[in-house]
């Protein structure tokens, strides 16, 4: 009976403390993304409005629209581009972590997570600085008498740089914690049976750390396709995303319901790359 | 056994890749003390006048005590709720912790546009839209799972010995958690805080759905001026940031050392 008791209390003790994150989690998190959910079946009135009767209007017009089919074809193509580079760029500063040690490897990690905290507005202005016509890459060259043909920035070119640097840190600390199964014996293994570095790289380093690399990758993709901020200043208004297409059509156009629509289109893509990843994470098995 | 040591090729490429990395942050402490009317880097001439620039600028002042204000009230509400939850989660252990634990940790998986749309929506039929309110709740959903992830793991670490000999010797429970279990997770909680208080001052995309003209923070209105120009305004309120994430970050290291807070 007393047990019974204790048992009641405790719920009771446990219900009280959760109320508050219920509440927040509830009333600001769950509820308003299931209403964004049905808000995407729902007509867009002027003004911001929100029709009651169920319709399938967004999602005819978002697929015969070419300019968003467009919109979504150049968000996931770019976003592997960048995935792509951000690997390239990534890799050999985590093999480099991961040979390293001591303050020297501390003090390197510091420097990569240290981008982290630095809010993304001020590292896309300083890709701005480097990139601009009259920044330190293009201003630099003219000193010395090379003027490029191109812009590095308010154009597809500049998200792409800028992007990728911003990720690298993501990148660098998935494949860190993935390289935990790379014993550095086995490599040496294979160069003592003769193989050449490069083979050795191949055949023994890369494919044990396979599992970091499909981390790595998942979690820049994901980011890169919701980016908003940087595309948004790198592309000068320019480059068309389903990110910066949300944006417009719930800032500037207060077309609600298209807005949503585009949203769910966004999750089906982090749900579409979310099983490639564990369906690539069992074929390494 | 000896060490493998890094080739030079490795070195050469880890230097150029390093240089990529920072020099965003880099150029814009110089490009802050420049003297001219507009962006440009090297810059021809040098000068405070930006910092003079930003001194008088009331809107970005505004802004970064609204930035202060909604970091410091996000950061204290989400010790206060995070913290019971994670009691509840890790030492209560009732049934569907584990679905809880998840449920709470749910917003850092979905885009922050997706988050920011949806409460936008929601917070324009109830009149939150455009007030500090209104931003500090958007801004929870955020902090909440990153300071519960913290505590949880703190409070793991942490023996249930300790407090049962707490207990044994006769404390009731609150004296417990009070005398023993909070001290013991300081650490958790300096790093939680600090956290929180860093991912509530730097939030851009929530913020800016959520954003008005009484109530805006200075990130926001960095975008908004960057939408427009990109004179070196923007470098100096960035050397101020980095400025105030760096103290944050030492005081956090100075408490309980960065690796700890950081990497765990």
């Amino acid at each position: 009976m007393a047990q019974q008791g204790d048992e009641t209390r405790r719920n009771g003790l446990a219900i009280a403390l959760l109320l508050p994150i219920v509440l927040v989690n509830v009333g600001v998190f769950l509820y308003p993304v299931l209403n964004l959910l049905s808000t995407s079946f729902k007509e867009a009135l002027p003004g911001g409005g929100i029709g009651t009767e169920f319709t399938w209007a967004n999602w005819s017009t978002l697929v015969q629209d070419r300019f968003y089919m467009e919109a979504l074809l150049r968000s996931v193509l770019m976003s592997l581009l960048i995935t792509f580079l951000t690997l390239l760029c990534s890799y050999p500063i985590a093999l480099y972590l991961h040979r390293s040690s001591g303050q020297w490897r501390t003090f390197l990690l510091v420097l990569v997570v240290s981008p982290l905290l630095t809010s993304a507005v001020v590292r896309t202005y300083g890709w701005v600085a480097v990139l601009a016509d009259t920044g330190l890459i293009k201003n630099g060259l003219e000193q010395i008498g090379i003027t490029l043909p191109f812009r590095l920035v308010y154009n597809m070119t500049g998200v792409v740089i800028g992007l990728t640097e911003i990720l690298m840190p993501y990148m660098i600390l998935a494949l860190l914690a993935g390289f935990g199964r790379l014993d550095p014996r086995c490599e040496e293994a294979a160069l003592t049976l003769g193989a050449r570095p490069i083979q050795a790289f191949w055949r023994v380093v890369l494919p044990l750390t396979a599992p970091g690399i499909a981390l790595g990758c998942l979690l820049c993709f994901v980011l890169a396709v919701s980016s908003f901020i940087t595309p948004r200043i790198l592309g000068g208004g320019r480059v068309f995303l389903l990110a910066t297409e949300i944006y417009d059509q719930a800032i500037v156009t207060l077309n609600w319901p298209a807005a949503g629509t585009l949203s769910i289109l966004v999750l089906v893509v982090f749900g579409l790359s979310l099983i490639l990843y564990t369906r690539a994470l069992r074929a390494f098995d | 056994m000896e060490e493998r040591k890094p080739s030079w090729l490795l070195k050469v490429t880890v230097t150029v890749l390093f240089v990529f990395l920072l020099v965003p942050v880099l150029v814009i402490v110089p490009l802050s003390f420049s003297g001219e009317n507009t962006l440009r880097f090297p810059p021809d001439s040098w000068s405070f006048r930006w910092y003079g620039e930003l001194w008088s600028n009331d809107r970005m002042w505004g802004a970064f005590r609204t930035s202060l204000v909604i970091g410091a009230v996000v950061t204290v509400l989400t010790i206060l709720i995070a913290l019971p939850a994670a009691y509840v989660i890790v030492r209560l252990k009732v049934r569907g912790s584990e679905l809880l634990y998840n449920l709470f940790t749910a917003p850092l998986l979905l885009p922050t546009i997706v988050i920011g749309l949806a409460i936008l929506i929601i917070f324009a039929s109830v009149g939150l839209l455009g007030t500090r309110l209104g931003i500090a709740l958007g801004h929870l959903v955020l902090t909440l799972p990153y300071a519960l992830r913290i505590l949880a793991t703190a409070l793991n670490a942490l023996a249930v010995t300790v407090e049962e000999a707490a207990a044994s010797l006769g404390a009731k429970p609150l004296t417990v958690f009070r005398r023993i279990t909070l001290p013991l997770i300081a650490p958790g909680l300096v790093s939680a805080g600090a956290l929180s208080f860093l991912v509530s001052f730097d939030e851009v995309v929530v913020t800016l759905f959520l954003a008005g003209p009484e109530a805006t923070t200075l990130p926001v209105e960095m975008f908004r001026h960057l939408e427009s120009r990109s004179d070196p305004l923007i470098a100096a309120i960035s050397v101020l940031l980095i400025s105030l994430t760096l103290a944050v970050v030492l005081i956090v290291h100075r408490s309980i050392g960065f690796s700890t807070s950081f990497t765990r």
